[in-house]
């Protein structure tokens, strides 16, 4: 009934496209799910556009080569090639995987706490701690990286405070451009991705099952990791590839704060795109990126969704 | 500044003592109130201080970023100003912010109500599916863009950053307004098409008026979002910069490190009022909005 006078009015034109009008009318109005995909359809066209087909487009840019002006178009598979035959590149994406792995073991353990602490603590004023977990995150990701930067520089925050206050002599070398750094600062920027999803799940929790518990006997260390914890699993699931799958691919941070010795695959691949120029070779190295986090996320939810089912 | 946190812990804790009690009832005693809250307060102090050095030093009367602090100047704020590349790159950024907020909540409005009113086949795999850009990682996003706009020879300007902001955006804008949506009562229009309205008198009488809080929060989001944006900029920046790009640039200059301390504190803080402004409007009006729409 919604779309009556919208197909009514569209429609005045020449007599075939009356007819035409009105069967496309009868058709809208008899299915919903037809209006529903009408309403839906400029997002979905939006996403196609601009994900979808440049998505398609790097996979083929990566079966092409970069001659030193244009591209050759013809089919290789030399830049999975060159992946396979140049061991710092598979080292990297190693490497990257594990910082990612540490960064989003650290946000978890860290979030798991404060999204506990909201979810059955707060009584009162639950929207205030929401909101003060939400907004550093909607804060510029690029200022956030670059305050831990001021931060744990040679002479930044941590060093020359330290020393102004007399407990060091000189500056502590180790704070800023390593892996630690970049973990740290990582795990700092993605913290509200994390409580979010985790809090969500813990909210959801029917507090009768835990009451239940308690007078089964259950203590309270009990109840949690036989009640609680298995039911905010899928949050702490989900939190952990939210963080996980965008840190691997990212140059930001560590181009910031990692040094050479904190360098990921991100920061080769933009690379590729600038200084080295070579388009085709850093689609390669991203569409392997992709399958690499797609292979690890499919087979740890296939690896959860298992045991929880023998459980 | 930790003393400010503790400070702050053993404030809250006397006013919560009533609710320790209450919870020792339950049998919480083993995790008490007192050591999560404090471990909460602490945990608000990692997200928040790192943060807050930014502005601190924006104020230092030094090139330096570094303790002690020299003085107090506002010398750095009037470089700024005086800076005709930040204030263009100012102007691009709010250009491109509006426009991306104006796009998607567009986007987000129409695929919100058709999520939420209307049986849809396959509802979960579509809503995943729009929300891909949220898990995509941005550096794929950028230079698959990137390589696009190279084959179909688009020219990279502000309106290439634009399409990749909304992008980004559009699922966000849905999940503010799919949960202002459903927070109110359907059969509002459900009334009102009875009594002979037509779909779009409705949509503009009755939806609109009461999704408004869900559709400025919405716009304020988003245009943050884009205006904070710095990864798919980075890649498709053509000659006219940004905001967040015009801040890497400047990082490579130790000189310029005041200036861009006091810009970024700038930037914190607008990004700080407008997103806190919006997550008010958004959750609060869910709340009391489900509760008296009946």
């Amino acid at each position: 009934m919604s779309d009556q006078t919208h197909a009514a009015g569209t429609y005045s034109g020449a007599e075939e496209q009356t007819s035409l009008g009105f069967k496309l009318r009868a058709l809208f109005l008899k299915h919903e799910w037809l209006r529903g995909y009408l309403l839906l359809s400029p997002t979905l066209l939006v996403m196609i556009c601009l994900m979808c087909v440049p998505l398609f487009m790097l996979i083929a840019y990566s079966f092409w080569t970069q001659n030193y002006l244009d591209i050759d178009k013809t089919f290789t598979l030399a830049n999975y090639e060159a992946y396979f035959q140049k061991p710092i590149y598979a080292a990297l994406m190693f490497k990257s995987i594990r910082m990612s792995l540490y960064c989003t073991f650290a946000t978890l353990v860290l979030a798991y706490p404060m999204a506990y602490f909201i979810a059955f603590k707060v009584k009162k004023n639950k929207l205030i701690w929401l909101i003060l977990i939400t907004v550093p995150f909607w804060t510029s990701y690029l200022l956030r990286v670059f305050a831990w930067k001021v931060i744990l520089g040679f002479n930044g925050v941590i060093n020359s405070g330290l020393i102004s206050l007399g407990i060091l002599n000189e500056p502590l070398e180790f704070l800023l451009y390593n892996p630690t750094a970049v973990v740290l600062t990582l795990a700092h920027a993605w913290a509200a991705f994390a409580i979010l999803p985790i809090y969500v799940s813990l909210e959801k929790i029917d507090r009768s099952l835990l009451e239940a518990a308690t007078d089964l006997g259950d203590t309270p260390r009990e109840r949690f990791w036989r009640v609680t914890w298995p039911l905010s699993l899928p949050g702490v699931i989900a939190a952990g590839l939210l963080v996980f799958i965008p840190t691997v691919g990212d140059y930001v941070t560590p181009k910031l704060v990692g040094g050479t010795t904190g360098i990921m695959i991100g920061n080769i691949v933009q690379s590729q795109f600038g200084k080295a120029n070579n388009w085709p070779m850093g689609a390669a190295l991203s569409v392997i990126s992709m399958l690499m986090i797609t292979i690890l996320v499919v087979t740890f939810i296939a690896a959860t969704t298992r045991a929880r089912a023998k459980n | 500044m930790t003393d400010n946190a503790t400070k702050a812990a053993s404030d809250e804790r006397g006013a919560q003592a009533p609710q320790v009690v209450e919870s020792k009832h339950e049998g919480h005693s083993w995790t008490g109130e007192a050591p999560l809250f404090i471990y909460a307060v602490w945990y608000l102090a990692f997200l928040y201080i790192p943060v807050l050095f930014l502005p601190l030093f924006s104020f230092n009367d030094s090139i330096y970023v570094a303790f002690p602090l020299k003085g107090f100047t506002l010398q750095w704020y009037a470089d700024m100003l005086e800076n005709p590349a930040l204030l263009q790159a100012l102007e691009n950024s709010v250009k491109v912010g509006a426009a991306v907020a104006i796009a998607s909540t567009f986007l987000g409005i129409f695929a919100a109500k058709a999520m939420t009113r209307y049986r849809l086949p396959g509802k979960g795999p579509l809503t995943s599916f729009i929300m891909l850009p949220l898990v995509v990682p941005g550096i794929i996003l950028g230079i698959a863009l990137l390589v696009i706009s190279n084959t179909v020879g688009v020219d990279l300007s502000l309106y290439t950053i634009a399409l990749a902001h909304t992008l980004v955006a559009v699922p966000f804008a849905m999940l503010v307004l799919m949960s202002r949506l459903e927070g109110f009562d359907k059969s509002l229009e459900e009334a009102s098409l009875d009594l002979g309205e037509s779909a779009f008198q409705t949509f503009l009488r009755v939806t609109l008026p009461l999704a408004w809080p869900g559709i400025l929060a919405s716009v304020l989001l988003t245009f943050t979002i884009s205006f904070d944006e710095f990864i798919l900029a980075f890649f498709l920046a053509g000659n006219e910069v940004t905001l967040p790009i015009y801040i890497w640039s400047q990082l490579r200059f130790p000189n310029r490190l005041p200036m861009v301390l006091s810009l970024g504190a700038c930037i914190l803080v607008a990004s700080f009022f407008i997103v806190t402004f919006s997550e008010v409007m958004r959750r609060r009006g869910v709340g009391t909005q489900s509760g008296s729409a009946i």
